[in-house]
């Protein structure tokens, strides 16, 4: 009977307002497109991030803006290759409403394309890249997670205030490692700091030892890298290994630390990392989504099991403020722009660039926690560099 | 750059250049001698070092795992052989990398169900878990040498097979005219299969003996293939000095290009490799 109701007082409101026949019947559901990757190295991130959205969903009875939920996914592989050729099934074959995607940056920077094109709402719930909130920015592009600028740049601070004068930086030439290294370099020269060599290697090349050694002769006061997954397991281990790590303090990007640290062993012990999630936090709303979470999925959630969560929260906000109505985009945005997403990582805004405004913590790692050790920079916004919006 | 950071540069660029000729060394047997183009040689490598994963978890000790692990590559190779290379020889090379490129999938997504997808450390065996002090900040660590030790006793042991023992002579002979020295009544596919046997093998002991450096992970294999391509097509195709004398030119290229030249550094081993078959087409030590 409650379902029957609810089906006739939305129509009535859909028709009160003037909606196209058929296009906003209120038992339409509301169809969410992933487009994530469930192959290739990022798999579990994909997986972490759908888990996510997913709790998100039952929390809220199963259903986003009072409607059940309809998925379309695609495996994006991570190739941006594919990318525009993925995206279009979402958006243009399924006529999804909201395109939530994902963890490779040159594939989101091309799905961001599509969505935009077609205008498409679309929730970014990882990839870093600084254009897609920076340059690329659109009213219809939003982003759960985090720019590549944000973390680094909470550590160049942490970096100056320890004292450091003279650091030395490494990362794989690419997009991510840039951003990266350059806002390390913001904040720690700004403080009076120098950055003395910026050092970089093609993607995905893992022999450090060249580099090692120009570290052992540059003799900083400290380095800062930007490294993920295996390379980043591989790195921590030849640094301790060339017997650095006991004179050179060693800092980064979280990325370093998350879901490596099993494979660092003894090298990765007490590594200073900044990220907006980490291991510990005191808040309730954290406590409840782990638990909750591992008693799901059997496993402990990670920094993209909360974007993918906070990018389901993100389109409930829009969808509320729009009588759950999808079609009504202009409402749904608005709605998003308001909205205070009560996060597992800390309650969060977003920017003017649809940004998360977000704390940035300073975390230790302990075992295979990455241990909060303080708020590195509260509410740190991006400076969105380059959006006209 | 001053003298002792130069001298550390020269050893990481020797360590590197012969672990990676551990590698490509496999592959230039399989594909010099058998003329089979076997992508699958990386998969062969991640095989290895997940082989030494799960083998130290198991024993607790690397040196058991890799004690175990030869036989266990040796074998498996050998299988592989009867089972699907043994039936390629006669087929043209398009054929070939299909059936490889396949066998990557199948080893990937395999390695995917049995393993799963994290990456791993394996711990290096305590008697060469230690480290010597180059410079004021800087150590090395002994298990690396060790491995180039190991990569030179192989190198050695590999010539003297080949160019001094009587299998080495079937082998060479078979690489020169299988017809001739089938009509001389010596059983050329079972040297095939040794052969093959043991290019997995030196793949999979490479993989186990990076394993502790490299950190085990997917896809690990397909890194290490391109670069052992060429290696094997510097060094001239079935040469196994060759690849010895192309893996150490490319370990300095490496080395010295992403010091002094980082803006190229992505592409100076590929420069490199244009150089030399512009100057020697068929490799730098490619028998006549």
């Amino acid at each position: 009977m409650k379902s029957t109701k609810h089906i006739i007082g939305a129509t009535a409101l859909a028709l009160a307002l003037g909606a196209a026949f058929g296009s906003a019947q209120a038992d339409d559901k509301v169809k969410v497109g992933l487009m994530l990757p469930s192959t290739g190295t990022y798999a579990a991130l994909g997986a972490a991030i759908t888990n996510g959205f997913k709790q998100f969903v039952a929390e809220n009875g199963g259903k986003l803006g009072g409607r059940e939920v309809e998925y379309y996914t695609v495996d994006d592989e991570s190739d941006p290759a594919k990318a525009t050729e993925n995206a279009n099934k979402l958006v243009k074959r399924d006529k999804v409403d909201v395109l939530v995607g994902t963890v490779h940056s040159g594939v989101a920077l091309a799905m961001a394309k599509v969505a935009r094109d077609n205008k498409t709402l679309m929730i970014v719930p990882n990839a870093g890249a600084d254009e897609l909130t920076g340059p690329l920015c659109a009213p219809t592009l939003f982003r759960s997670s985090f720019t590549n600028w944000q973390p680094a740049y909470a550590m160049g601070k942490v970096a100056a205030e320890k004292g450091h004068k003279k650091v030395v930086t490494l990362t794989w030439k690419y997009a991510a490692g840039q951003q990266s290294t350059e806002g390390f370099k913001e904040a720690f020269e700004k403080a009076g700091g120098k950055v003395v060599k910026e050092m970089t290697l093609p993607f995905p090349n893992v022999e450090f030892q060249p580099f090692l050694t120009e570290i052992a002769a540059l003799k900083p006061d400290a380095v800062y890298v930007f490294f993920a997954g295996a390379g980043a397991a591989k790195f921590v281990r030849d640094y301790q290994a060339a017997g650095l790590k006991a004179s050179i303090p060693l800092y980064g990007a979280g990325f370093l630390t998350d879901g490596t640290l099993e494979a660092m062993g003894d090298a990765g012990k007490g590594l200073l990392t900044t990220l907006h999630y980490a291991d510990g936090l005191d808040n309730k709303k954290d406590a409840a989504f782990r638990l909750n979470y591992a008693k799901t999925y059997k496993m402990q959630p990670d920094v993209y099991a909360v974007q993918g969560y906070d990018a389901a929260q993100l389109y409930q906000a829009g969808l509320a403020a729009a009588g759950g109505d999808p079609s009504k985009q202009e409402a749904v945005i608005k709605g998003m722009e308001a909205a205070k997403i009560d996060s597992p990582r800390g309650a969060f805004t977003l920017s003017k660039a649809h940004n998360p405004v977000q704390d940035i913590y300073l975390r230790q790692a302990e075992g295979t926690q990455n241990k909060v050790v303080s708020t590195a920079i509260k509410s740190l916004a991006d400076p969105a560099r380059g959006c006209k919006m | 750059m001053d003298f002792a950071t130069f001298l550390i540069q020269t050893l990481n660029a020797l360590q590197y250049g012969l672990l990676l000729f551990l590698v490509a060394s496999g592959l230039t047997l399989v594909f010099g001698i058998m003329g089979i183009i076997n992508l699958a040689h990386g998969s062969f490598y991640m095989i290895g070092a997940y082989l030494a994963f799960v083998l130290t978890s198991a024993t607790g000790s690397l040196v058991l795992a890799i004690v175990l692990g030869i036989p266990l590559a040796l074998l498996f190779g050998a299988f592989l052989e009867w089972l699907l290379f043994s039936h390629l020889y006669k087929r043209d090379h398009l054929e070939q990398v299909l059936l490889t490129y396949g066998l990557i999938l199948v080893f990937e997504e395999l390695r995917s169900l049995l393993v799963g997808n994290d990456v791993h450390g394996v711990n290096i065996p305590a008697f060469l878990d230690a480290s010597i002090r180059l410079t004021e900040v800087m150590t090395y660590p002994v298990y690396r040498l060790a491995v180039s030790a190991v990569c030179v006793v192989l190198a050695v042991a590999l010539y003297f097979v080949i160019q001094r023992t009587r299998l080495g002579m079937m082998i060479r002979a078979g690489n020169d005219d299988r017809t001739m020295v089938e009509a001389l009544g010596i059983n050329i596919n079972m040297i095939y299969r040794v052969v093959f046997a043991l290019g997995v093998a030196l793949a999979a002991l490479a993989g186990m003996l990076a394993a502790p450096m490299s950190s085990v992970f997917p896809n690990m294999g397909s890194q290490v293939l391109i670069i052992s391509f060429v290696i094997v097509v510097i060094g001239g195709i079935g040469s196994v000095w060759g690849a010895l004398v192309a893996a150490l030119i490319v370990g300095f290229a490496d080395t010295f290009g992403k010091v002094l030249l980082p803006e190229i550094s992505g592409m100076i081993v590929y420069l490199v490799m244009a150089v030399v078959l512009l100057w020697r087409p068929e490799g730098i030590l490619k028998k006549g």
